[in-house]
């Protein structure tokens, strides 16, 4: 009873494992994949990602990008992707900088400024 | 007929510059195992992305809404070429063989009546064309403090790309770069970003995915993404294609200037003995004369 995951940045490949269960943040509200989930793509808001798999529960902090769900495999596709150990204050200063510098240039001002909410959402929850 | 002092400080010379041509050769060759491995870490990213995008654009591209990254403007008079070429020289016929080919587009455009604007990366480009295109020049971009070539750099570049599409600035972008085959070959390739162009999927296997937000949505998320990871493709491959090519390059400096030891050295040893046999044959006729 297990989905193969895949969790790719554009740079490398930072998990490829057998999960029961990935809790993705989406872009339209979180959700939980598990074996046999109907096809879905859906794009991500910067939050944490969740793999539980057999031999033990990993986070990561995604920002942007999407996951590919089929009955058998999830593949997350994120632009920006850290282990959530990796992920201090610091590096989320340098994102939530980033985001908001988007957002100035961006043309869709309403789908910015809530990727910007996302981001201090997420900023607080990884903490001072 | 140079002497033989002469001779001896041109062999040091060449013996010098086989080290350091040598040394040379050893650092692309690590640095190429280092750019190999980063263009084979972004495949699986590119690859899956370029899938889903091609799945979305087959379905949702034909229609009135479709974003103008994919749909184009609707005219193709101005095109932006981004000609990204190395930072440093002496890695053979690599910046020139995409200056060569960029210069052919924009000879040809400009022979079909378009306005041609040109943004280079590496300044190695950039020098070459300077010459006949510096009046189309609209920009730069400066690897030269990048030790490694990351996404950041890449999404910087597609930030500037995509502020000047908005800003209406050019109706169709290419990308210039070479694409790494071998260590002895690399492909100079124009690759058409904007508007951007998949390879024709399967419709019918996409076709059963539910898209989270709306098709659309996603597309119109995913465009400007997909622009930087093509150019961070490039970029890769770029890098790779470089430390190969200067690989190869100072191969066969290195082996030419052995070469040259050779022929100078003979020439040097048959410059010695002449000079002993002069030597003796004054010595000889001297004592005969007496």
């Amino acid at each position: 009873m297990a989905v193969q995951f895949d969790l790719v940045s554009p740079e490398r490949r930072l998990a490829s494992v057998q999960a029961t269960e990935v809790q993705i943040p989406g872009a339209d509200g979180d959700l939980t994949a598990m074996e046999g989930h109907a096809p879905t793509i859906t794009t991500l808001r910067p939050g944490v990602l969740k793999v539980v798999a057999t031999d033990g529960t990993k986070s990561y902090v995604v920002i942007g990008g999407f996951a590919e769900i089929s009955a058998t495999s999830v593949s997350v596709l994120a632009e920006r992707a850290v282990p959530i150990e990796e992920a201090t204050p610091a590096l989320m200063d340098s994102f939530l900088a980033e985001v908001r510098d988007a957002a100035s240039i961006a043309e869709d001002k309403d789908a910015a400024e809530k990727t910007v909410a996302d981001m201090m959402a997420l900023r607080a929850v990884i903490g001072a | 007929m140079p002497s033989l002092k002469d001779l001896k400080n041109r062999i040091g010379s060449v013996k010098n510059t086989r080290k350091i041509t040598k040394a040379m050769q050893m650092v692309a060759a690590a640095k190429l195992r280092r750019a190999q491995d980063a263009a084979v870490a972004a495949r699986p990213y590119a690859e899956r992305m370029n899938a889903v995008m091609a799945g979305l654009a087959a379905s949702v591209g034909q229609s009135d809404s479709a974003p103008r990254l994919l749909a184009g403007t609707g005219r193709d008079q101005v095109h932006l070429l981004v000609v990204m070429t190395a930072e440093r020289g002496l890695c053979g016929g690599f910046n020139s063989t995409i200056v060569r080919l960029a210069r052919a587009k924009a000879t040809e455009l400009l022979a079909a009546g378009k306005t041609v604007k040109i943004l280079t990366v590496g300044k190695k480009g950039r020098e070459q064309l300077r010459r006949d295109y510096e009046r189309y020049f609209v920009g730069h971009v400066d690897l030269t403090e990048v030790k490694r070539v990351g996404y950041a750099n890449a999404q910087g570049i597609a930030r500037d790309v995509l502020a000047r599409f908005e800003a209406g600035e050019f109706d169709v972008a290419t990308i210039f770069f070479n694409r790494f085959q071998s260590v002895i070959s690399q492909v100079p390739t124009a690759q058409q970003i904007i508007p951007a162009k998949f390879e024709a999927a399967s419709a019918s296997a996409n076709a059963l995915y539910d898209y989270e937000p709306s098709e659309e949505a996603i597309l119109a998320d995913l465009l400007p993404r997909n622009v930087a990871t093509q150019i961070f493709t490039a970029l890769l491959e770029n890098g790779a294609s470089e430390q190969g090519a200067r690989m190869s390059a100072m191969d066969n400096a290195t082996r030419n200037a052995g070469d040259m030891i050779n022929r100078l050295t003979i020439q040097y040893n048959r410059s010695r003995q002449a000079a002993i046999t002069k030597e003796l044959i004054e010595i000889i006729s001297g004592a005969e004369a007496l």
